[in-house]
């Protein structure tokens, strides 16, 4: 018997008819006629008919007139999943025609052509798959993409942000898109968060950007530059906040009138450019209170090139992490301090133990993202050679990650 | 029940089927799938306001289904109140927590009483309901058990299906584009439970509702109160159709529904019958007919000119006469019409059985009839409102025009406080279920089972109270159905007081002292149990228990005695009693010695009043009597 045959189950004197479901027991799981699944000890199972299996229609694209060019790299992720029919789970797996067939309003936006990158959830993401990933948003522009969007899992989102950030500078908008509501259910923010990124992908704003709900309410989608975003929320919608600075700007949902808040590049202001190496053997080590030194040491070792430190307040370790942090220097490994408070500005002048971490060879990392740092850290050293030229690059704004200034509104 | 027409339906010639399906909400501590607590809320209380807008999505077997795809006929905001209450998971910004084990409990204790077969994995499933009720857009639900059944005066009755659910939103505003909805009510756990289509009358409908409302509350563990309780009849006749009458909140209406539903599907099927035979048809076009009412004095359609709205009418032909025959009480074919029409945005539709009316004039209408070639036998309908709008509402009335051709509609309908019924949606196909992946399954095991506690039903319980403590049917009756029936076994029990005493001191006389305003809500069992001992140490009369309980109640923190001498009850004893007594007697020396026994009456108000209700009735009447008795013989 198979997953969509029409079975009964005798339990004892009663007997139940309905579809075989997937099941997580030893129970038989069957769907009633009435909609619901049951799972039941079946005494006895028998077949009534066999299954036939149900396939989605697919709308095809069509292509409007007069319209931009926009192209939609599928890569996984909530916003491209549906349930499973076979499993009962939420996958991946929606392509990104599915996403525009099923989001009518994008069509009235641009006309898209669409490519599965990848098809994986966003926790399995990796640096390699950056560069993939890098490579075709490029490709798209050289072929005439006016504006290109990503959709991606949440849970990773900020990190393949900053990645684009640093390995494309590019004339054309690049959006990053996500939900954090599976696009199965009617309240999902899929299509809210799609139609507001398409939105930004045909506008001005020729940044590396991630554009999602700004609220809870279904009004309007912040516009995140790729280096100052963060998930701060395991799940709601609004999860996406920049960090110390503005957003970039935020688009009005029914209206789509975008309404920006700070300077940024502007459509066709610079050429393409693709610098696609990274060096994917850097860390980002977490230092807790009574945290061993020997944690340091070990990336050392193991022959890690980079490091980024994220200390605590304005960025300390223990004093006793010193030696470790000068014997990763001395290894030529650049080490980079940012702070776990995410808001603010490394200082490691104030007190003792940051001028002895200083003193040590640590640098600061200002007021950049000790996720963005480690991303940054990895392009740094794929792109320069050596760890003196990797830090000046590390101590300077490439992408809008680091600002000389905080705006006390922030 | 006097003052109502009555159909005069032979419901067994007209072949009544139906069912009732009850949704009851369950007294857990905290909702279904999040640890809120279940407490409805001021909607003033409100310390956060969000808005939403749904979309209908393909369910796993890449259908819409078609409820959810009418519903998106009408794009609207969707406004939420949240409280300190409620939390993300209301709010739809949290993924559910597991089916709260406290209301898979009580569900599978009502699954027992209805003698259902329960099923070993109870599975949760989302249910598409994008009326904005449900942040989700669908509601969690579960099935539990199926094959139960009760007894009723008409022999069993089967109970096809028992469910666990969230309770939707509360609907607090209708602004037609813009719904408010309040969160406190999502996610109370609540149990629908289904009969078999095995009710043969309106009478029937209403007993099988109040046998299954006694045995909910017999658990104790259900909510009480207005809105905790709502009742859905399904209700068809031969040849007619299954209609779903939603929302019933009265118990005492259900019969009427039950009667009113049959009656409509019999009267469609005469005007269906009537159509036939003239060979009527509702295959026109909308035409366009605005320039005829340019200058109308009709104020509806004027109104909506204003608004660059048209107006279309429609020709139904042989329908003359009957758009606006009665198919219910006070409703017309015209209204069903008008009803659908509504749906898609308008006020509603003229039609040619009302006209002339609402200022459209004779020569209004021999205009529109000439411009749709409509001859008397003819019909029509029209529609005054924005152009988009109006094309959608007279599309939709044709609709159910052509639906009168073929009889009864499928539908839902939404019960009036009359017992008529309007129209709500189709009803609703399966393709509407779909896992809850967020929600594991819950597996019922044999030991689970054997560990539930099944209450006993107030219906026995009253018949055992009757019998054990002598209780009359009514004081019997009252008792088994509060929840202080176990204190008042216990009070019997530890003090040697009547039944009937027991029974007034904790329900009859709290509920007169609520009603005049005092806080009973303060009183403890503690307190009622104190004011009985005092009662039966002789230590205060019966008739002073009232008092009693209203000082302590204002004071919860006093004692019963304190109290009874506050209230100026404390103390008298059979001494003193005598001692009134023997005052009174020789005070009135010659009315006693006038009026002989009789004089007992009398003497009874002054003893009372000397004593300030502080002794027992009958205590002082014995005294009076043998005291009375004395005087007469000495
Ligand atoms: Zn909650």
């Amino acid at each position: 018997m198979d997953l969509g045959d029409k079975i009964s189950v005798l339990c004892g004197k009663t007997s139940y008819e309905g579809i075989l479901m997937p099941s997580r027991s030893d129970n038989t799981v069957i769907k009633l006629k009435n909609g619901y699944n049951v799972g039941l000890r079946a005494d006895k199972i028998e077949l009534l008919e066999k299954g036939q299996s149900v396939s989605l229609p697919q709308k095809a694209l069509h292509k409007r007139e007069g319209l931009p060019q926009v192209s939609i790299l599928s890569t996984g992720g909530t916003i491209a999943s549906k349930v499973d029919y076979r499993t009962g789970a939420v996958t991946s797996q929606f392509s990104a025609g599915e996403i525009i067939s099923a989001i009518p309003e994008l069509e009235e936006i641009a006309s898209y052509n669409a490519r599965v990158i990848y098809t994986i959830l966003s926790e399995n993401m990796r640096a390699e798959y950056w560069i993939e990933l890098a490579r075709a948003v490029a490709a798209e522009i050289r072929s005439g993409s006016q504006g290109v969007i990503v959709t991606h899992g949440t849970d990773t989102m900020t990190y393949t942000a900053a990645a684009l950030s640093f390995m494309i500078r590019t004339p054309v908008p690049i959006v990053m898109v996500g939900s954090q509501r599976s696009s199965d259910r009617p309240s999902s923010d899929a299509a809210m968060n799609a139609i507001c990124a398409a939105t930004v992908a045909v506008s001005d704003i020729a940044e590396v950007s991630l554009v999602m709900h700004a609220g809870t309410s279904d009004d309007y989608c912040s516009i995140h530059r790729g280096t100052r975003v963060r998930k701060m929320h395991t799940s709601r919608r609004d999860a996406f906040q920049s960090v110390n600075r503005q957003p970039i700007g935020r688009v009005d949902y029914l209206s789509r009138k975008i309404q920006t808040f700070g300077s940024y590049r502007r459509r066709g202001q610079t050429d393409l450019e693709l610098s696609d190496r990274l060096e994917p053997r850097c860390a980002l080590v977490k230092y807790v209170p009574g945290a061993s030194s020997a944690i340091l040491d070990y990336y050392v070792d193991a022959g890690y090139r980079g490091i980024v430190l994220e200390g605590t307040g304005l960025g300390h370790v223990s004093s006793e992490w010193i030696p470790s942090i000068k014997r990763a220097a001395d290894a030529g490994i650049p080490v980079v301090v940012t702070s776990q408070c995410l808001r603010g500005r490394i200082c490691d002048r104030v007190y003792d133990t940051g001028r002895y971490m200083l003193a040590a060879g640590a640098v600061e990392g200002r007021d950049m993202l000790p996720e963005v740092a480690l991303v940054k850290m990895m392009w740094a050293l794929g792109n320069t050679s050596g760890r003196e030229e990797a830090l000046e690059v590390m101590s300077r704004s490439m992408a809008g990650e680091i600002s000389d200034s905080t705006p006390a509104t922030v | 029940m006097t003052d109502r027409e009555e159909s005069g339906l032979d419901y067994r010639a007209i072949g009544l089927v139906s069912g009732i399906e009850i949704h009851q909400q369950l007294d857990s501590a905290s909702k279904l799938f999040c640890g809120c607590p279940t407490v409805l809320r001021e909607v003033g209380d409100s310390n956060l306001e969000f808005f939403r807008y749904l979309r209908p999505s393909r369910s796993e077997l890449g259908e819409i289904d078609r409820a959810a795809l009418e519903e998106t006929l009408v794009s609207r905001k969707f406004i939420y109140k949240s409280y300190d209450t409620t939390c993300l998971v209301e709010a739809d910004e949290e993924p559910p927590s597991v089916l709260n084990p406290e209301a898979v409990e009580i569900a599978l204790i009502i699954a027992r009483l209805l003698h259902m077969q329960i099923v070993d994995e109870v599975h949760t499933m989302r249910k598409t309901v994008i009326d904005g009720s449900n942040t989700s857009g669908f509601q969690r639900t579960a099935y539990v058990g199926s094959h139960g059944h009760v007894e009723t005066s008409q022999g069993e009755v089967g109970i096809d299906i028992l469910c666990l659910e969230e309770e939707a939103a509360r609907i607090i505003d209708d602004r037609d584009d813009e719904l408010v909805f309040s969160l406190d009510r999502l996610g109370i756990p609540l149990v629908e439970i289904g009969t078999a289509p095995d009710i043969v009358s309106p009478a029937h409908a209403r007993e099988v509702a109040q046998i299954l409302g006694m045995m909910l509350r017999s658990t104790g563990r259900v909510k009480r109160g207005l809105g905790t309780i709502r009742q859905d009849v399904n209700v068809s006749v031969a040849g007619g159709a299954r209609v779903e009458v939603k929302g019933v909140q009265a118990l005492n209406l259900i019969d009427r529904i039950v009667e009113l539903e049959a009656l409509r599907q019999v009267n469609l099927l005469k005007i269906r019958d009537q159509l036939k035979e003239r060979g009527a048809q509702a295959s026109d076009e909308p035409v366009d007919v605005t320039d005829i009412f340019r200058k109308s004095a009709s104020r509806v359609i004027q109104g909506a000119l204003k608004k660059e709205g048209v107006v279309l009418a429609a020709r139904l032909r042989g329908f003359a006469g009957l758009i606006g025959q009665e198919v219910q009480p006070g409703r017309r074919l015209g209204t069903e019409l008008s009803d659908r029409a509504r749906r898609a945005g308008v006020g509603g539709i003229f039609h040619s059985d009302e006209l002339p009316a609402y200022g459209i004039t004779d020569e209004d209408l021999a205009l529109v009839r000439d411009r749709l070639h409509a001859s008397d036998e003819d019909g029509f309908i029209m529609v005054a409102a924005p152009g988009d709008r109006a094309s959608k509402a007279l599309l939709a009335a044709l609709e159910r025009a052509r639906e009168a051709l073929v009889g009864v509609p499928e539908e839902t309908r939404r019960a009036l406080p009359d017992g008529a019924s309007e129209y709500m949606r189709p009803l609703p196909g399966s393709a509407r279920m779909y896992p809850e992946t967020d929600v594991p399954p819950v597996l019922v095991t044999g030991e689970m089972l054997e560990r539930l506690k099944l209450p006993e039903l107030f219906t026995d319980r009253a018949a055992r109270f009757q019998e054990e403590h002598g209780l009359n049917p009514e004081l019997a009756r009252v008792m088994a159905a509060s929840p202080n029936f176990q204190l008042f076994e216990e009070l019997v029990k530890r003090y040697d007081l009547p039944a009937a005493v027991v029974v007034r001191t904790l329900e009859t006389t709290p509920q007169e002292l609520a009603h005049d305003g005092v806080p009973v809500g303060n009183l403890t069992d503690d307190h009622f149990s104190a004011c009985l001992a005092l009662l039966s140490q002789g230590k205060l009369a019966k008739e002073g228990i009232p008092e009693v309980l209203k000082v302590l109640a204002a004071s919860p923190e006093m004692e019963a005695a304190a109290a009874a001498e506050q209230a100026g009850l404390a103390g008298v004893d059979r001494s003193q009693v005598e001692t009134v007594v023997k005052s009174i007697v020789a005070q009135k020396e010659k009315l006693v010695r006038d009026r002989q026994e009789r004089a007992i009456g009398p003497l009874m108000g002054l003893v009372m009043k000397e004593l300030r209700g502080r002794a027992d009735g009958a205590l002082v009447s014995e005294t009076l009597r043998r005291e009375i008795q004395k005087l007469l013989q000495g």
